[in-house]
């Protein structure tokens, strides 16, 4: 497909059951993959919010966008680009603690990618890095050749815009504005 | 009255007393038994508040209901049991999805300790449900059960309508709460009317009165809107030659001047080879089904492209459009209109004649005054159209009967055709019919069908004939699934794969339910059959012995341009 890039896809909707499959099932339909997920509780109370990335061209992120938006209980859904967002990535290195101790560079690698060690035991170190997807990759591939990793996670991405303006709360002031006298609303 | 406990299923029906419900079209099971417990005592009596149909077939309860709704603009409503009674409504459920039906179904489910267990008669019917209704839940509290059932209905009927799902557990009905009726009116997540933009009006306007070539496509959103007077309002003004969907046929009356027919894969010429050579084209209230488009990478790319809808979803989905207008099209045409410059587009209007013409006499006057051979499907429908006089409830099934159908049939009175369009149901006709006959009790129901899709429904004759239901069954007989058999003919080299059908004695099924029957074998009965049909009270099936193999005409070919349709078949 011509320009196909990552987009992520911030969603809000209410905490109801079910909501995920709903928005995973608009991706299903179109066969287009979910690269990475994350899914937790936003600052405005009684909102989830989930953080999507997936492999598309415009046109359709656009039309998918617009499918999950139109769920009854999705509040907003809205598509960016990675310039328009903060974004971070947490990746989780189980190392054997043998192969740390005796191999500096190791060390020297771990330290030259800024990340943490987070716990050691005499089997086990376990190293934590933020940042992007590739600062990630680049650690393990580098951890990997030593030979050392026992266990390796990625976490989904997750990410805040670099707007100024805060869509989601001053829209859900506005409805609140148009929310109809003596309505019954909510349980 | 105050603090007044009562069990959940009677919650559920008083609930649905409040929502103005009326008829309820369902069939009783297990684990919905509570709620017939309390239902049976509200159809009776001095509590009477519903009139309940017992259908033959849960996917029929939810056919009844769209016809129901379709024709009355009310919520249609089915109630049924857990399991096999849920999955069964799911093809009705899709179908009232995609062509935007207000349907509520309540179904049974295991007790909520049972689920997740494979109880007897459990699925998960919301997450079947979730991709195809506009909302599912899980009502699993008696306390909740008001606010869901008013939530259901304001979702259902609002914006764009379409099926909600209620999924009852047999606990919630059995259990005890006070009975506090629920109003919702708002869901903040929701906005079923979006506040119209006016740079949008006043672009579409401007290009609206810069247009030499004008056309507008009427769908399905202008009669949900109940926006009849303001789409004549708007086309009269500026002079606007008018296209109808399957959908939108009723929308503006067969007979109107600005009428230019209906578009479609086997619409009318005109229609069809103009949207090719329109400068501005304008939809209200359609979605640019594939069915109307043919292949989207041709299609109308000469035309600057006007999109009223109701659903910000549809804008860009199928075609691109260069000014979207996103509202109620009961706000947005009237606002539009103001604008306008009025206009007359006399000779734009009149290049639609020419083509008409050379379709009646290539296809129109062939179908419906055929001088000899077998009967056809088209003059069956026109014999139909004329005595009814336009004011008759078209319902349809789905294949070649249901194109000679709405091409033939007269629309004089709005929310007057009801078919199975997005997912094109096989054995919706049946079950609609009844449904309407409920929904417009004042009106001739009359249903088309083709020997296929009357049999993937036959049951319902059951219900026809327990309720009198006054429906005038026309069964157009051609012993094949036609609309296949024809794509076979014309794509597949003629193997006729599994469409040739046995029929079975129709006169004896219709004896056997105690419906009048007659059989139209020689053209000179037909007008004849069709008055003794009209005139004879209750339900009435009309057989019409069909040409085997006739052909539904014009055709736009799968994969071609609409200006590449088809008059005749070499």
């Amino acid at each position: 497909m011509e320009g196909k890039k990552l987009y992520t896809l911030l969603v809000y909707s209410e905490n109801i059951a079910g909501i995920l499959n709903q928005i995973t099932a608009v991706f299903t339909r179109r066969q287009v993959n979910i690269e990475s997920l994350n899914v937790s509780a936003s600052s405005i109370e009684g909102l989830h919010k989930y953080t999507i990335t997936a492999w598309s061209d415009q046109d359709q992120i656009e039309k998918i966008t617009k499918q999950i938006e139109k769920k009854i209980d999705v509040v907003k859904a809205k598509y960016y680009t990675d310039d328009e967002l903060f974004i971070r990535e947490t990746g989780l290195y189980k190392l054997s603690t043998d192969t740390v101790l005796g191999n500096p560079d190791v060390s020297r690698t771990i330290r030259k990618h800024g990340a943490n060690i987070a716990e050691v035991n005499p089997t086990y170190v376990i190293v934590m890095l933020n940042g992007m997807t590739e600062d990630i990759m680049s650690l393990f591939h580098a951890l990997n050749d030593f030979g050392c990793v026992l266990q390796y996670t990625r976490s989904g991405r997750i990410a805040v815009t670099r707007s100024t303006q805060e869509e989601v709360s001053t829209y859900l002031e506005e409805r609140e504005l148009r929310r109809g006298a003596g309505n019954n609303a909510g349980a | 009255m105050q603090n007044e406990i009562i069990s959940g299923a009677e919650i559920m029906i008083r609930a649905l007393r409040e929502e103005g419900v009326k008829t309820i079209f369902g069939y009783p099971g297990g684990s919905i038994m509570p709620v017939f417990d309390v239902l049976y005592d509200y159809t009776r009596g001095e509590n009477k508040a519903f009139d309940h149909i017992l259908v033959r077939h849960e996917q029929a309860a939810t056919h009844a209901a769209e016809g129901f709704a379709r024709v009355s603009g009310e919520v249609g409503v089915c109630i049924v049991t857990s399991g096999p009674g849920a999955t069964n409504t799911l093809t009705g459920v899709a179908d009232a999805m995609l062509d935007s039906t207000p349907m509520v179904v309540i179904a049974g489910q295991v007790s909520i300790a049972a689920l997740g267990t494979d109880a007897f008669q459990e699925v998960d019917l919301v997450g079947l449900a979730q991709p195809i209704s506009k909302w599912s839940y899980q009502i699993r509290r008696p306390e909740d059960i008001a606010w869901a059932v008013s939530r259901a209905f304001y979702i259902a009927r609002s914006g764009r309508p379409g099926p909600v799902v209620l999924d009852f557990p047999k606990n919630a009905q059995v259990d005890m709460a006070e009975w506090k009726p629920a109003h919702v009116d708002f869901v903040r997540s929701y906005v079923p009317y979006p506040t119209p933009d006016e740079h949008a009006i006043a672009e579409a306007a401007a290009l609206i009165n810069a247009a030499e070539r004008p056309l507008a496509l009427v769908g399905q959103g202008v009669e949900l809107g109940n926006a009849h007077n303001e789409l004549l309002e708007f086309i009269e003004k500026a002079g606007i030659p008018a296209a109808r969907t399957l959908l939108g046929l009723s929308a503006l009356p067969t007979g109107h001047p600005l009428n230019v027919g209906m578009l479609g894969m086997h619409g009318n010429y005109a229609p069809n080879v103009k949207e090719q050579e329109c400068d501005v084209l304008i939809a209200i209230g359609m979605r640019f089904s594939d069915r109307v488009t043919g292949l989207t990478s041709t299609y109308a790319r000469q035309a600057k492209v006007i999109h009223l809808d109701i659903d910000r979803s549809e804008i860009d989905k199928c075609v691109k459009t260069d000014v979207a207008v996103i509202g109620d099209c009961k706000v947005t045409l009237p606002a539009i209109t103001r604008l306008l410059k009025k206009n007359d587009h006399h000779a734009w209007r009149e290049s639609f004649d020419r083509l008409y013409d050379m379709e009646y006499e290539k296809v129109i006057s062939k179908a419906i005054h055929p001088a000899d051979g077998p009967l056809l499907m088209g003059e069956v429908v026109n014999a139909v159209a004329e005595a009814t006089g336009g004011d008759a409830v078209l319902v349809t099934d789905v294949g070649q009967n249901q194109m000679f159908a709405s091409r033939y049939f007269r629309y004089n009175r709005k929310r007057s055709i009801v078919t199975s369009g997005g997912l094109g149901t096989m054995g919706f006709g049946l079950p609609a019919a009844v449904g309407a006959a409920f929904g417009a009790p004042e009106r001739t129901v009359c249903v088309f069908t083709g020997d296929g899709g009357f049999q993937m429904s036959i049951q319902e004759l059951g219900t026809i004939m327990e309720n009198r239901v006054p429906v005038k069954m026309i069964l157009m007989n051609n012993n094949y699934l036609g609309n296949v058999r024809q794509w076979q003919d014309m794509f597949f080299e003629g193997k006729r794969s599994f469409t040739k059908m046995l029929n079975p004695v129709y006169e004896k099924v219709a004896d056997a339910y105690g419906i009048a029957y007659s059989l139209v074998t020689d053209r000179a009965a037909l007008d004849g059959e069709v008055a003794r049909m009209l005139a004879t009270p209750g339900p009435y099936l009309l057989e019409c012995a069909i040409k085997e193999e006739d052909n539904v005409l014009p055709m736009t070919p799968p994969g071609k341009s609409v200006d590449e349709m088809l008059l005749e078949i070499k």
